[in-house]
């Protein structure tokens, strides 16, 4: 990290952090939305990114997290500073499951990338059965109050959940960069590059792979507890939702995978893009539904063929940014 | 006692015995040579010793320990250290990285680890390029990795596999002097498959043939290349190419 790099984020940071003050509720939502996804986009990154672990199935640990978090609340009055510990141990708890049958077995490559999309899917069609959290009719917390700020339950405003987003993606940021710098960064690496050399270098591949899940799952479970306070419903189809877990993991793809400026570019990016396209058709009068869906596509194609490690990689060298 | 001991391991792949009934050993401080021709089951061997594979028979003992079946990392915390004979480096890291990930091993700290590992990829005459990423470094300087990485987890066997193979004369008599230098100076013991003759020669104070998975000969070079059952199976492949 360079000081060209410092000085663009602290150029950044100011800029997120006096967004609210001049934006409107639209941009404020969108800006929200991304922040959002730039935090999953991390998350998602220390598995795949740094430690070469492909998950498909990330909607998981938003959707148990954002259950977690949300059930208690709904039923107890239990506030989301407690709930957002219980949400993590539970997908800890289930990173760990699928962890654990995938290295103890050798599962690897795609045939994991399918371990962690069954798990998803299964747990999808579980929670249409849990009639404790709505089933598939929904589980509704009550809307918050624009005008009070109720810090305690994380009811408030718009802005209040932009700055939690905010502080999430850059505690993230912040942890991943210390992340990469440790051992564990160093383990992981060698563990994505090659796997049997790793090995051979003393490495216990399966208790650092173990962590790199057990890492990525509980960042994402804070986000699914954001996500449960931030929208208020939750339905298992929408959360647990396949498409849930590409979106969350194109914002890295295209930003640059296992770079720490990738998922916050690339979630910016496809976020702005998804929806100024939305916007501006609409306000040509055309509602094509599932536009969005091609556009993604499109995007990624162009990506893949032209950026084949990312925007990231290829504008950090033009801006003088060491990775 | 010896310091590695390979008590008649076997190792078969579908019936095919790559390894049958080896036994030899490795005297602390020594440097002894496996040699053999293509498909004897050197590499095989090597792989049992480095616990990638379990042996089907036989046991594997180091500093008095077993160690036949314990995980390629578990070998590595014991202190034996190897190279790859297909180079395995981490491309997509610098080449300091590279070696720093095998420092880690024994180093408590990634900054301790950095200072190792710069003063290693001097040794082996990398420094000039420890920022490259490992994908652009040429043949030759990737085998160097290889073994600067391996030396980096502070291994006291260490384990080359064909750590010669493509290199130029001059390249080979560097690499030579490095082997050398580490023996003697820090008391390595090294076990190495060559095929290079003028390595193995210039190094092995013991050397170890292996033709069908069984040993054929054991002793100095000296012996070993008069030895009639030796030559009469590498003269045996030679016609046949």
């Amino acid at each position: 990290m360079n000081r060209r790099a410092i000085a663009l984020l602290l150029t950044l940071g100011i800029f997120l952090l006096v967004l609210p003050e001049v934006a409107n509720a639209y941009v404020l939502s969108v800006a929200t939305l991304i922040l959002f996804f730039a935090y999953t986009g991390q998350a998602w990154n220390v598995m795949m990114g740094f430690c070469g672990q492909l998950s498909l199935g990330h909607s998981l640990y938003v959707g148990i997290g954002a259950y977690a978090a949300a059930g208690l609340f709904f039923h107890y009055g239990i506030g989301p500073w407690a709930g957002v510990w219980l949400a993590i141990a539970l997908c800890v708890a289930m990173g760990a499951a699928i962890g654990f049958l995938a290295f103890r077995f050798s599962i690897s490559g795609v045939y994991f990338a399918l371990l962690t999309i069954a798990f998803a899917e299964f747990t999808r069609i579980g929670f249409d059965h849990i009639d404790w959290l709505g089933g598939p009719a929904g589980l509704f917390i009550k809307v918050a109050q624009r005008d009070k700020m109720d810090l305690l339950d994380f009811r408030g405003p718009p802005a209040m959940y932009y700055y939690a987003a905010l502080a999430l993606t850059a505690g993230a940021f912040v942890f991943c960069f210390f992340l990469l710098q440790s051992r564990a960064g160093y383990y992981w690496q060698a563990i994505r590059e090659n796997e049997e050399a790793a090995q051979a270098l003393g490495i216990n591949t399966f208790r650092w792979k173990m962590l790199a899940v057990g890492i990525s799952s509980a960042m994402t479970a804070v986000a699914g507890v954001f996500f449960a306070f931030y929208y208020n419903n939750l339905f298992p189809e929408q959360i647990f939702n396949i498409s849930r877990s590409i979106e969350i993991i194109l914002g890295p793809i295209i930003g640059g995978v296992g770079t720490l400026f990738g998922p916050v570019l690339g979630a910016a990016v496809l976020t702005l893009l998804a929806d100024g396209i939305t916007e501006l058709l609409a306000a040509m009068g055309w509602e094509i539904p599932g536009i969005k869906q091609v556009f993604y596509g499109v995007v990624l194609l162009l990506v893949i063929m032209f950026l084949p490690h990312g925007i990231w990689p290829a504008l950090a060298k033009r801006l003088g940014i060491s990775r | 006692m010896n310091f590695l001991e390979v008590e008649g391991i076997s190792k078969s792949f579908r019936g095919l015995k790559a390894v049958a009934n080896a036994t030899f050993d490795v005297p602390s401080g020594a440097i002894v040579a496996l040699i053999g021709p293509n498909g004897a089951g050197k590499t095989t061997c090597f792989n049992v010793i480095a616990g990638v594979f379990a042996p089907d028979s036989g046991k594997v003992i180091f500093k008095d320990k077993e160690i036949q079946g314990i995980r390629p990392d578990q070998v590595c915390a014991a202190g034996i250290g190897r190279t790859f004979q297909i180079v395995k480096p981490f491309a997509g890291l610098s080449v300091l990285d590279n070696v720093i990930v095998g420092a880690l091993q024994r180093e408590r700290s990634v900054a301790s680890a950095r200072v190792f590992s710069l003063s290693l990829l001097k040794k082996l005459k990398l420094d000039a390029k420890t920022d490259l990423p490992a994908s652009s470094l040429t043949l030759p300087d990737r085998k160097r990795l290889e073994v600067a990485r391996a030396l980096a987890t502070r291994p006291a066997l260490l384990l080359l596999d064909e750590a010669m193979a493509g290199l130029r004369p001059t390249e080979c008599d560097e690499m030579v002097g490095v082997f050398r230098d580490l023996n003697r100076a820090d008391g390595l013991t090294i076990l190495l498959i060559e095929h290079v003759m003028r390595a193995v020669m210039a190094l092995a104070q013991k050397v170890v043939v292996l033709h069908h998975g069984e040993i054929i000969a054991s002793g100095t070079p000296a012996e070993v290349v008069r030895d009639a059952a030796v030559l009469e199976c590498y003269l045996g492949e030679e016609t046949e190419v």
